[in-house]
């Protein structure tokens, strides 16, 4: 793809047959960090959305089924009297036993367990909620009523996947960091395998650019030739990851499918960790050769 | 009027040379040579004739003085402007330094590419040449299978190709039978008469005695103009009394 005529037999190198393994293992490495970055960040957003915006009223049970009912009504009704308040609807036992099923399985559990009613609210998106003053309201109206507005548990989730984000982002800059390593180790060692030839270059008068241009240009074909080796091991284990994701049973957990865009940011790390390589080797050639006479 | 000392192709003014802290194999060396001139570097094996040639050729810093290529003084001109100086110096290395992996042909076509010639002139230039030192046949022949006497002239076409302003050969003709030594000797002189500058490092005091040029002669790590030598040592001496001159 990149066949020039080179004065330096780089080819021929024993480090120029590792480098691209090398560089594979990395891209895959970081192809599976980018991939959870961003489909983690992805699931924050959507939990923040999705969830940030509702609250809901939990009612314990009176043991009577009618006093339960006008207990769930007085709820909605002083809910709906809210003006930051736009849905308020009771959960049917229904769709709570819908809810429950993945924990509980489908037995008769509402007859043994004594489950509390449940209230869905949604609130105007930035609109000004008093939330202590409305849970002392309700609990006046319905004695025993809280009200959840999941914030508590929707922090720790976010802070999770938060951490969990920074710790994909570092494994991201830790691949990159070992890339640059790596070649300016192989680069080194070239210049000291090839420093007769080197030597002559320079003294029949050719630029520094001109000799680290053709380490350049040799580190750029290597670092795609691994960075698609690398892609093309890691695409396959993104679908199997992705497959078994698709086969979990979890109402909370979003679609975790890449999207186009994730897949062209996944796409374009081959072509940065050969800029990366490429970038590298002319830097470390031209800092070397800066040091000749 | 002209002045002379513009005319030189390259000075040295007490120039001395010690490799880290070993003692000098250069002292105080003080020439100039002029542009189409032609000299004979001798001495005795480990006079410095060698070291001499790389402060010319600029693989080597001098320890002190002060060496002016081409009216250009090398410690204060910016590393970045050496390479298009070098370009004008053609350099035999005593031991040919061909780059193995590369054929004939390319190893001759190297000063081209590296000035950033075109391919077609490229190959006209190098393919003339090559016939001219009789390896026309041997174009795509890698070093490593070419004979001694092969590689020596591979390597001085190489160092020709660009006609160079300073040609700087160290023993050219170690490796060569007399006939082809006086062939390449003759080629010297015709690039001498296009008006390059030649200085050429022997132990062929033979070669020396057969053609008429002065003598750079070298002992214990001091210059000396040979005032027996044939051919034009009175510039050279008027030269340095000049390069002596200007010093003080």
């Amino acid at each position: 793809m990149f066949a020039k005529r080179t004065d330096l037999p780089l080819d021929r190198d024993a480090l120029s047959r590792y480098l691209p393994w090398l560089i594979a293992f990395m891209v895959y490495m970081a192809v599976l960090a980018l991939a959870g970055l961003l489909v983690l960040a992805a699931m924050a957003r959507y939990w923040d959305a999705d969830v940030s915006g509702t609250m809901t009223v939990q009612i314990p049970p009176t043991g009577s089924a009618a006093d339960d009912d006008k207990r769930v009504r007085a709820a909605v009704i002083l809910l709906l009297g809210e003006p930051a308040i736009v849905h308020a609807e009771a959960i049917t036992e229904g769709r709570l036993m819908a809810l429950l099923e993945p924990w509980l399985g489908t037995a008769e559990v509402s007859a043994d367990l004594p489950l509390p009613r449940l209230v869905d609210v949604e609130v105007e998106p930035g609109a000004d909620l008093d939330m202590a003053g409305l849970a002392r309201r309700l609990d006046a109206a319905v004695p025993g009523a809280t009200l959840d507005d999941h914030r508590i548990w929707l922090d720790r989730l976010v802070r999770l996947v938060r951490s969990v984000e920074a710790l994909a982002a570092l494994v991201l800059a830790l691949m990159c960091s070992a890339t640059v390593g790596t070649v300016v180790f192989t680069t080194r060692t070239g210049l000291a395998i090839h420093h007769d030839v080197i030597e002559v270059l320079h003294l029949i008068g050719a630029h520094d650019g001109y000799i680290a241009r053709q380490f350049a240009q040799r580190a750029l074909t290597l670092g795609l030739r691994g960075g698609l080796i690398g892609l093309a091991l890691a695409v396959p284990t993104l679908l199997g990851i992705g497959s078994l994701a698709r086969h979990m049973e979890a109402g909370i957990m979003p679609n975790l499918t890449l999207t186009l865009t994730h897949w062209l940011a996944i796409v374009s790390l081959p072509l940065l960790a050969a800029a990366i390589a490429m970038l590298t080797a002319r830097l470390t050639v031209t800092r070397t050769l800066a040091r000749m006479p | 009027m002209t002045n002379d000392a513009d005319d030189c192709v390259i000075q040295f003014e007490n120039v001395s040379l010690r490799y880290g802290l070993g003692p000098e194999v250069l002292q105080d060396v003080s020439f100039a040579l002029k542009s189409a001139s032609f000299h004979f570097l001798v001495g005795p094996s480990g006079a410095g004739k060698s070291s001499l040639l790389r402060l010319m050729y600029l693989a080597l810093k001098p320890s002190r003085g002060l060496v002016t290529l081409f009216g250009r003084d090398i410690a204060t001109t910016p590393r970045r402007q050496l390479p298009a100086l070098r370009r004008r110096v053609g350099v035999v290395f005593q031991d040919f330094r061909l780059l193995p992996h590369l054929s004939a042909f390319d190893n001759v076509a190297l000063p081209l590419r590296v000035a950033g010639a075109r391919e077609d002139e490229v190959r006209r230039h190098v393919v003339e040449l090559l016939s001219w030192v009789g390896l026309k046949d041997h174009l795509d022949a890698r070093p490593p299978t070419l004979s001694g006497g092969q590689q020596q002239r591979v390597a001085i076409a190489r160092a020709v190709i660009v006609r160079p302003t300073l040609l700087l050969a160290d023993e050219p003709t170690g490796n060569i039978d007399d006939k082809m030594a006086m062939r390449l000797m003759h080629l010297f002189e015709e690039l001498n008469k296009l008006g390059t500058a030649i200085v050429i490092a022997t132990h062929n005091e033979n070669l020396v005695g057969r053609l008429v040029h002065s003598c750079l002669r070298l002992d214990g790590g001091r210059l000396e103009v040979d005032e027996t030598a044939r051919g034009p040592a009175p510039a050279l001496a008027a030269n340095l009394r000049q390069s002596s001159g200007n010093a003080a």
